[in-house]
Order: structure tokens, then sequence, then C-alpha cells
């Protein structure tokens, strides 16, 4: 059975994202993007990292997605489609990814089945992160800030005088 | 007895399953079980929006000093039937240059979020349809999905007003969005879990032996379900906050260029996020399934369930038929400048109540807390330099 | 499934999302490339504490948690400054973008 649930997640996933690598119209490009996310949560729900699988879906289809579609429809032109594509970097991916597949199969020690795992409930990390993590969330936090207060001032339109 | 009757749907759900319990395999069992919730969720959910359609506009009637629907069937009861007939025999029109793709999903991806959002809550004792640990981010991170619903509805009409109309819906709800979170925020710090489980299973108990232990009847849960309420009738774009859909200003939005079922579709989603939101409140503040008295637990729990909830969706409607329509800059301010601190304030007053002991005196200090913060906004916010005083002109 | 299997479809998304960051000339989706990447190591970590040998530190998690709100901090900044560009320079195609004096 969840081989099954695995070969459809994989499945999905690359083929959106392939979509989105070729996809000449610049918004099915982007609403590809959002169910290869979708795709992608559902692998970390089948293995096992629930709260991630939510984050992910809560972060990059309800904030980095949005605020791609926008910035699209803020940078538009009057012809929609960015001809061009560069098929060099079709060989440099192909090369990139024979070098990782090598470098998998030569390591035997790769092959095992899952374990039994104790499911990771929500009060463990939220432990974690208030124990063991604090400093790197309150570095995360300081982080958001910055890019938030930063963002907003490279887009804020200077007032003529 | 009061038992059986409670139980009733847990047992005849698991006497429907019983001829595979032996039989088949365990993913199949899974997978039955699943169905049979989703089919259970999708008939109770799906005849409460054809009941609360014609009830809105009964009662919006009477508010209005006039008779709602009724001419089809006794009392306009059978209006759905007449209303749902209408739309599926409507041609629905396309526009020519219009994303085919994007606009056909459009309505299907905010249906199934909102319909996904009802997965998680609990209906009664033993009648959750899912239990996910994380049960309540997992309600915020589909809820997140729809502003990418909206926008696809707004691009692919490729219609300037659905454009404008998406762009002022996807700003709305996002700025909602972080008080809808921050103020569930106190209710799962105090319960240390976002099962909606658990947090319902916090709220059973009964203070002095005839209180019960709702959430919403300390300061800091007062103020947060207040605040819930009203992000929520932001988030399903009701009025008095359907700029979206404001007939007088956008047409429809960025539902303009849907006609027929597709406009059915997204009526339906919007009145499924309402109930989604209303059951979430339920579930974290008013205590879930709980009865407010320990001499009404005779009364099965999905009742008590069901009548709280239509007490919120009566509000829902009572507010419709009384406010008028906010201006689309004051939303902003009120998200960003009000419900904000406010909600922040709910946080650390619920901080305060669970340091002074969980008593009366924590009770007056996170409600001094809340008041301080409040009386300070008030000022600082001077709201009450913008309105002029107030004159007649009556014609001559 | 076995491990091996979930590193390899990570390692394909992440050669697609390479694909996508090096072969276009729109500046948006070289971000939207560099978001993938990001996505397919988070799917690593997230492996490899899965099928680690138990009793297993939940560290694969936290990193990923991190990971992705750094992401999208970085993807936030990444795109105003697309826009910014954008105003500036009137096109969005990165191989007209070849002045450093504005």
């Amino acid at each position: 059975m969840s081989t099954v649930a695995f070969a459809t997640i994989t499945i999905l996933t690359l083929a959106a994202a392939l979509a989105v690598a070729t996809l000449q119209k610049l918004m099915h490009a982007a609403l590809s993007f959002a169910v290869m996310f979708l795709g992608i949560s559902a692998l970390f729900f089948l293995l096992g990292a629930e709260f991630v699988g939510l984050v992910q879906i809560f972060v990059y289809i309800g904030a980095v997605a949005v605020l791609i579609v926008f910035t699209i429809l803020l940078t538009r032109h009057d012809t929609e489609r960015v001809r061009g594509f560069n098929w060099s970097g079709v060989v440099v991916a192909l090369a990139v990814f024979a070098g990782l597949i090598w470098a998998m199969e030569s390591t035997k020690s790769l092959l095992i089945g899952p374990p039994q795992i104790q499911p990771l409930t929500v009060q463990r990390i939220g432990e974690l992160l208030m124990t063991s993590y604090v400093w790197p969330l309150l570095c995360i936090g300081v982080l958001l800030t910055a890019a938030l207060i930063g963002a907003l001032i490279l887009v804020l339109e200077e007032k003529r005088e | 007895m009061a038992d059986s009757v409670d139980q009733i749907f847990f047992h005849a759900k698991q006497s429907l399953l019983s001829p595979l319990a032996d039989r088949a395999p365990d993913w199949l069992i899974q997978v039955a079980s699943s169905l049979v919730n989703i089919g259970a969720l999708l008939g109770v959910f799906l005849s409460l929006f054809a009941l609360m359609s014609v009830l809105e506009r009964k009662i919006l009637g009477r508010m209005q000093n006039r008779y709602g629907p009724n001419r089809v069937g006794p009392f306009g009861l059978f209006q759905p039937v007449a209303d749902g007939i209408k739309m599926l025999i409507k041609e629905d029109i396309v526009p020519v240059r219009a994303d085919k793709i994007v606009h056909f999903l459009a309505p299907i991806l905010i249906a199934a979020t909102a319909i996904l959002s009802l997965g998680i809550i609990p209906y009664g004792r033993n009648m959750t349809p899912f239990v996910i640990d994380g049960g309540i981010l997992f309600f915020f991170a589909v809820g997140s999905t729809t502003e990418l619903a909206v926008f696809m509805a707004g691009w692919g009409s490729n219609n300037k007003f659905s454009m404008l109309g998406a762009m002022r819906a996807i700003a709305q709800m996002i700025s909602y969005e972080l008080p809808l979170i921050v103020t569930i925020l106190p209710v799962v710090m105090i319960v240390s879990s976002l099962n909606p489980d658990k947090i319902v299973a916090a709220q059973s108990p009964y203070v002095f032996g005839f209180v019960p232990h709702w959430f919403v009847l300390t300061p800091w849960g007062f103020v947060a379900f207040l605040l819930f309420f009203v992000s929520g009738l932001v988030e399903s774009n009701r009025t008095p906050f359907d700029v979206p859909e404001g007939e007088s200003e956008i047409v429809a939005g960025h539902m303009t260029e849907y006609s027929g079922f597709k406009y059915a579709t997204f009526f339906m989603a919007e009145y499924i996020g309402m109930f989604a939101v209303s059951g979430l409140a339920v579930t974290l503040f008013l205590g879930g399934w709980h009865s407010p008295s320990p001499f009404l637990e005779f009364i099965p729990s999905y009742v008590w369930f069901f009548a709280k909830l239509s007490i919120l969706l009566f509000v829902y409607i009572w507010l419709r038929g009384t406010l008028p329509r906010t201006r689309v800059d004051h939303i902003m301010n009120f998200a960003w400048k009000f419900m904000l601190p406010m909600a922040f304030t709910c946080f650390i007053a619920a901080a305060v109540w669970h340091y002074a002991g969980r008593g009366l005196s924590g009770w007056l200090w996170s409600l001094a807390v809340i008041a301080v913060v409040y009386v300070t906004l008030s000022m600082l916010l001077e709201t009450k330099k913008k309105f002029a005083p107030r004159t007649y002109r009556f014609a001559e | 499934m076995t491990l091996s299997i979930v590193l390899v479809v990570s390692a394909a998304l992440f050669c697609i999302g390479l694909l996508a960051a090096l072969s276009r000339r729109h500046a948006i989706f070289i971000l939207i490339g560099i978001e993938m990447m990001l996505a397919a190591a988070n799917i690593n970590f997230i492996a490899f504490w899965r099928f680690a040998p138990q009793p297993a530190q939940p560290t694969g998690v936290m990193i990923a948690i991190f990971a992705i709100a750094i992401a999208a901090a970085e993807a936030a900044v990444g795109l105003a400054m697309v826009i910014t560009v954008y105003r500036h320079f009137r096109t969005t195609n990165v191989d007209q973008l070849n002045q450093l004096k504005g």
C-alpha cells in the first residue's frame, strides 16, 4: 500500500517539476510549482514527518507561491512569454544527476528499509525548539524580521516631490 | 441509554464495516473507513449548506420586515432544490480569451480546500473524521491555499475587474490570516497540543461544580474568541467584509466571469468555509461537544455541537443583516493596527493567567493586562478624532 | 520504499531544479529553481532522519523546519529584488541585465 502511494506521489511530483522547468507560460509554471510542493508535502507525510509537511503546505503554497504569482503579475510586459531555453542547462543537469546516482550506487549501506519509529509529536518538536534549539529559533526570528523589513524597503516607491 | 444514543453513529459505522473486519487486508479497511467518514461529512454539510441558504434568506427577510422565499414547499424550505435546478440548467459561459484550465480549476480548488478543512473538527464523542496530531495546523494550512485559488479565479478570467477583485480578496485574506492564527495561540499554549480532541478534552471539567471550563469564559479566551470570530468573518468574505464580492463596486469581483454551476460552487465554498471556521471556534473556545452543565449531559454530544454551531451561524446572518460594508482601507487598518496587537495581548494574558494560578487571581490579572492594552490602543489610534460631529440634513 | 529510492527521487528533484535555474532566462524562474533545490535538500534531511538507526535524534526534522523558514525569507527578498530591477530596467530577461552602472 505504501509502495503504491509512494510511486503515485513521486510520479506526480516529478511531472509537476518537469512542467515547472519546461512550460512556456509563466502562470502555468507557477501553478505547477504549487502542485509540486503539494506532492513534496505528501512525501513528507509518507515519511512520517507530518508537522514538516503541514508547515511546507502553509509556507510554500500559501505564501511563496502567492508571492511568485504576484511578482509575475507586477513584472509583466505586453508579451507574456519570455522565449528562450538554454539547452546547455539540460546537459549540466543530466551530468549532475548521473554523478549523484553514481555516488548513491557506490554506497552499499543505503539499501535499508524503514525501521519502526515512534511518531514524532508536535509537542516533542515544541519542547526541542524551546530547549536545545532556542538559539536557532531566535536567530530565525531576527532573520525573518530583517527579510520582511528589507523586502518592504526594496519595493517601497519613493514619492517624487 | 444516553450513552448508546450518543455513540449511535460510531456503532453504526462499526457495524457497517464489520463484514470487512476479518476478511479484508488492513489497508482496505482503512480506505473503507475513510470513505464512510467522507461520505457522512459531505452528506451532512451539503444538506446543511442547502438548508442554510434558504434559512439565511428567510432570516434576512424577517430582519428587513418582509417574508423570505415562501413559495416552494412548506415555508419555502424546498427553495434550494429550485435553486439547484436553476444553477444546473444555466448555460456555462467561458470567456474566449480566458485561460481554460486555470478558469476551470479555480472553483474546484476553492471548494476542495473548504471541504478539506472540515475533516479535523470533533463533532461528538469519538466522532472526529480524521485524527491528525497537528490538526489545527492542518486547518490553517489548507485555508491558506484558498488565496492561491482565488488568484487563479481572478487571473484565469482575463478580466480587469476580476483581477482587481482577486487582488482585494487576497489582500484581505492574507491580512486577516495573522490575527486568525495568533488568536488561537493562547488556546494551543494552555492545552500544549495541536490535536483538536485534546483541546476539547481540556475543556471538560467543571469549576465550582457547575461552571464549565470553556475557554470563552476566561478574559483572554473571550477576547480571543471575539477576534477569531471577526477574522473568520473576513476570511469567508461575509458582510461587513464582503468587498471582494461587493455588487455595487466591482460587479462580482473574482467571480464575475463564472456562470451557472461554477458560481454555485463558489457560493458553496464560501458557506462551507463559514461552517469550518464556526466549527473550529466551537472546538477551541466554546467547549466542543461538551454540555454547559452537568445536569444536561444526557443530551447527545453531536446535538450540543450543532446547537452551538447554529448559534454562531445565526450571529453570522444577523451581522449580515445589520451592518453596512466596510471600506477596504478601513479593513486593513483594523487588521494591522488593532487586531494584531490585541491578539498578542491575549497571548500574554493567557500566560499571565497560567502563571498566576488558574484561579480567580489569574482571571483578574489577565483581565487587567487586556484592559490596559485596550485603553492604550484606543488612545494611540485616536479613534475619536476621525469622526466629525453628526449633523442631519433633511429635504426642504 | 528503501532509502536509496527516496534519495534518487530527491536527486531527480534537485536536478530538475538545477535545470530550471540554468536554462531559463526569466529572473523569476531562476528563483523558482532555487526553491526547488532547497525543497529537494529538505527531502534528503527527512529521509535520513526516517531511515536512521533507532533511537534517533530528530535533528533532521528540526533542520528541515529551519530550512523552510530560511527559504521563505530568501524567496521574499529575491522577489523584491526582481521587482526593483524590473522597475529600473523594464525587463526581467537576465541576459539583458549586464550593466553594473544603473
